[in-house]
């Protein structure tokens, strides 16, 4: 059996796999704008569990990595991990204490922002958006956030300690 | 990282290190592509003979059909190489195409692309053109090993050279971000198009083959305050419905296509689909 720390990483890699997968996993074209961040989500996740492990250069490169996968300019997704994880880092000891539904609320938040400069940057790719739906992924992302933090406890009790 | 965006939008130097790297996330479109393959296959498998009868009956008369169109297409082809050289002009070339299929949808929402599982492998490039059995669907814009990417017709970033079939007035469609609709761009007023005409390639621009179907208009709003139409046109391929679509190589290419034998297996179904799209005699 491995250590429970190497448990852990194995854990927390598996989770942002299945995230990826999620997130490129095809969609009907109308109804790709209802599909949860399912990597930034895990990726706020992990840094509300462990917040002072957290290295802003795996974040980027996990960023850059989703930009290669869905075909989006270089720097787009690790401009909004990074600021959310910078926000998360700030607001963690807050955030922890909140019941699930008022956790959903913030994360909202966060996902709406990491949307607004994925929409900066595919604007000035021209693509101009029109309308709010831009905030739809953050709804379906806050719905997510009690399912994906249920299953990612249940991961961690089991196999971690 | 703000730098990184700025460089990879405005400059190309980004671009070579994306095609190496394109190889790395093609397990991931095939992952997701498993869940459809196995429906496929469920469709192919756990299927009653008395449909496949059915099924065969109807394929075998759709066959019929298209070999009389055929045979009538064989001697307007010669007539037009007769015409054409009684007036001096080059000699049209059918296509050759090679079949492809879809294996993804790009997740962005903003952007109209698909992933299909043909690559520089089978012979794609970039900028060659790809149709479905109905129309043009797009081209083909970042080419892997096994897989590359298509940028859609409808994609806000795409435009495309047309014509009017009925009398050849000529324009440019450009995607909206609407899968549904292209607009034409700077149609001046007193132009002669009206809801129902077909719009085909043109062939200007030379990336697309001329000929080939790519919208149906819509609607022409003649608003008397601007200085232009403004003309709504459907596109004719099925753009979020087509599974199998046709890779373009144009005549003059042939010999240098790789897998030059699966491009002139299909050669005959070439012509058969160009007739079905009642598209007559693409290329140049």
């Amino acid at each position: 059996m491995l250590s429970p720390q190497l448990n852990l990483y194995f854990i927390v890699a598996l989770s942002f796999l299945v995230a990826l997968v999620l997130s490129v996993y095809p969609l009907p074209m109308d109804m790709r704008w209802w599909r949860p961040e399912f990597v930034l989500v895990v990726a706020i996740y992990w840094i509300f569990f462990m917040p002072l492990t957290v290295s802003f250069t795996l974040l980027c490169v996990l960023g850059l990595f989703q930009d290669l996968l869905e075909g989006v300019p270089f720097g787009q997704h690790s401009l909004g991990l990074v600021i959310v994880a910078y926000i998360c880092i700030l607001s963690y000891q807050r955030v922890r204490n909140f019941s699930i539904w008022r956790q959903s609320g913030w994360i909202f938040v966060l996902v709406g922002v990491a949307q607004l400069t994925d929409n900066w940057v595919q604007g000035m790719a021209g693509r101009p958006l029109s309308g709010v739906q831009f905030l739809y992924p953050a709804l379906t992302s806050a719905l997510l956030w009690p399912a994906c933090s249920w299953w990612l406890n249940g991961m961690t009790h089991r196999y971690h300690h | 990282m703000v730098v990184l965006v700025v460089v990879g939008l405005y400059t190309d130097r980004l671009e070579p290190l994306r095609e190496k790297l394109a190889q790395a996330v093609t397990p991931f479109y095939q992952i997701t592509d498993v869940p459809s393959r196995v429906n496929d296959w469920r469709k192919d498998t756990f299927v009653s003979h008395a449909d496949l009868k059915l099924e065969n009956e109807a394929l075998k008369t759709e066959l019929l059909i298209h070999q009389r169109k055929l045979q009538q297409l064989a001697s307007l082809a010669a007539e037009n190489v007769r015409l054409r050289q009684l007036l001096n002009a080059s000699q049209m070339l059918q296509d050759t195409v090679l079949i492809a299929e879809l294996i993804g949808v790009s997740p962005n929402p903003l952007s109209h692309k698909v992933i299909i599982n043909r690559g520089s492998k089978d012979g794609a490039f970039k900028g060659q053109p790809v149709l479905d059995a109905f129309g043009l669907m797009g081209q083909v814009i970042e080419v892997g090993e096994t897989s590359s990417t298509v940028l859609l017709i409808s994609d806000p970033t795409h435009a495309i050279p047309v014509q009017v079939n009925r009398n050849g007035v000529r324009a440019i469609a450009e995607g909206t971000g609407d899968l549904n609709s292209l607009s034409l761009r700077h149609v001046s007023a007193n132009t002669d198009i009206r809801a129902g005409d077909l719009l085909v390639s043109s062939g200007l621009g030379e990336r697309f083959p001329t000929g080939y179907p790519v919208a149906e208009v819509l609607q022409v709003v003649r608003d008397p305050g601007k200085a232009f139409l403004t003309v709504i046109a459907q596109p004719m391929a099925r753009l979020d419905r087509s599974r199998h679509l046709l890779l373009v190589f144009e005549n003059r290419d042939r010999a240098s296509v790789p897998g030059a034998l699966s491009v002139t297996t299909v050669e005959a179904a070439s012509s058969a689909v160009s007739s079905a799209a009642s598209s007559v005699g693409g290329g140049r």
